[in-house]
């Protein structure tokens, strides 16, 4: 079984990347998971994290936001809301992103409708951070 | 009849418009020719999706999920989606008025209607005239998901609290470059998916679903109502474009008429001007010939 494994990462902008690759990892809403040929045919949704997949014995690493993945024996499609790959994202502006929503959380009370919110933008900010720094 | 030098400012004057919507038909063209890559790039998305949710929609025996209650329809909010600028023929003009009709037929079914504005000229139109909620300014010139997730978070939120009772989206729907057709489409409660789908059972796999079908779709179905609006936004902001193309080019040729016209009036009006100078001469030297 040497042919790999096709991924697909799709997101409304554009198809963010389709090739053959050896290993995928997920961020699942169920935990993180890894994807090689012959997996079982799998529906899971996706979360907010950070994606790798291995080509050419080489890792590249992307900043995904909710979606959801569909695996089939030799294929993976991956239907995100954004994907960035590690070398394209704005250091500056996620971090700056990640000291307002900082900011803004110790502001307000737990109940607060914006809370939610900022949370989601807080994790967004640490995990494009984090995978910027791959 | 106007002076000749009257005239030929004129024609200058029409000539500088001319080249100022020339200029924004050629600005238009390319934001809609990227618009339109836009939406090609998202077709894929769309489709895997509604592929998905469509499958799984089959698979689930009752759906139960809050953006899918069905209640007494007594308050609804409109969302109307316009564009920023202006200069579009009547791309803001027919959606706004439809949307005025549209929330004129449901207060007089007796419905209480708020209203969420996208856009500057739908906001600018109705500041005063509807009961506005929300709106959003300034924000086709760039805008991505996040952007349809804002908005749909906006709804979804008072639509499970029960703060109301239907949603609809007004919107240009592009058909072509010089057609759009505003459309008025509910979006809460979701109309029931999965029915009318054929799926190829040979594609049916036997996947294994993490969540739960139930658990999985609950997630989708608030994906789906992005979907649903970034494909709005997408359409809006091909058909402004398009729109503009379209009038810029009619102004256009309108200029070339009219300096045609007026190219012909200060004609004459030199030829006049000539002829009257003429006249004085002929007629000086016959008073002096004759004297």
């Amino acid at each position: 079984m040497s042919e790999g494994l096709t991924l697909e990462i799709v997101t409304p902008e554009k198809m963010a990347f389709t090739g053959t690759v050896e290993e995928v990892t997920i961020p699942g809403t169920e935990g993180e998971f890894g994807v090689l040929r012959g997996h079982e045919a799998f529906l899971t949704s996706v979360d907010i994290g950070e994606l790798n997949f291995t080509k050419d014995g080489k890792k590249t690493y992307y900043a995904v936001n909710t979606g959801y993945a569909e695996v089939t024996s030799n294929k993976v499609t991956i239907l995100i809301e954004t994907a960035e790959r590690s070398d394209s994202i704005d250091k500056d502006r996620a971090r700056r992103a990640k000291e307002n929503a900082e900011a803004r959380l110790a502001q307000i009370a737990k109940d607060h409708v914006d809370y939610e919110k900022m949370r989601i933008a807080l994790i967004r900010a640490i995990t494009r951070l984090h995978v910027s720094e791959k | 009849m106007a002076s000749l030098k009257d005239i030929k400012r004129k024609v200058g004057a029409v000539q500088k418009t001319k080249q100022i919507t020339r200029a924004m038909n050629m600005v238009a063209a390319s934001k809609f020719k990227a618009a339109q890559l836009r939406m090609e790039n998202f077709r894929p998305y769309a489709s895997k999706f509604m592929d998905v949710l469509n499958s799984l929609a089959l698979r689930v025996e009752s759906m139960s999920h809050p953006l899918l209650a069905v209640r007494d329809p007594k308050r609804i909010r409109v969302i109307c989606m316009t564009s920023d600028r202006g200069l579009c023929g009547g791309f803001n003009t027919n959606l706004i008025k439809a949307t005025e009709r549209f929330l004129r037929d449901k207060s007089k079914e007796g419905k209480e209607a708020s209203l969420i504005n996208i856009g500057r000229k739908g906001r600018d139109f109705f500041r005063k005239k509807a009961n506005v909620i929300g709106q959003r300014v300034d924000v086709l010139s760039k805008y991505d998901m996040t952007l349809a997730v804002s908005i749909s978070n906006d709804v979804i939120v008072p639509f499970i609290k029960e703060e109301y009772d239907e949603l609809y989206l007004i919107y240009n729907q592009f058909v072509n470059v010089s057609v759009q057709r505003p459309t008025v489409v509910r979006l809460f409660p979701l109309p029931s998916i999965g029915q009318d789908v054929d799926i190829d059972p040979e594609k049916n796999l036997d996947y294994v679903y993490e969540p739960s079908e139930e658990a999985l779709l609950q997630k989708l179905l608030p994906m789906y109502v992005h979907v649903l609006v970034y494909r709005a936004l997408l359409e809006t902001s091909a058909g402004e474009n398009g729109a503009r193309m379209a009038a810029m080019d009619n102004a256009t040729s309108n200029c070339e008429e009219l300096i045609k016209s007026l190219t012909l009036k200060m004609n004459k009006a030199r030829q006049a001007a000539i002829t009257a100078e003429l006249m004085d001469i002929v007629g000086g030297t016959e008073a002096l010939s004759k004297g």
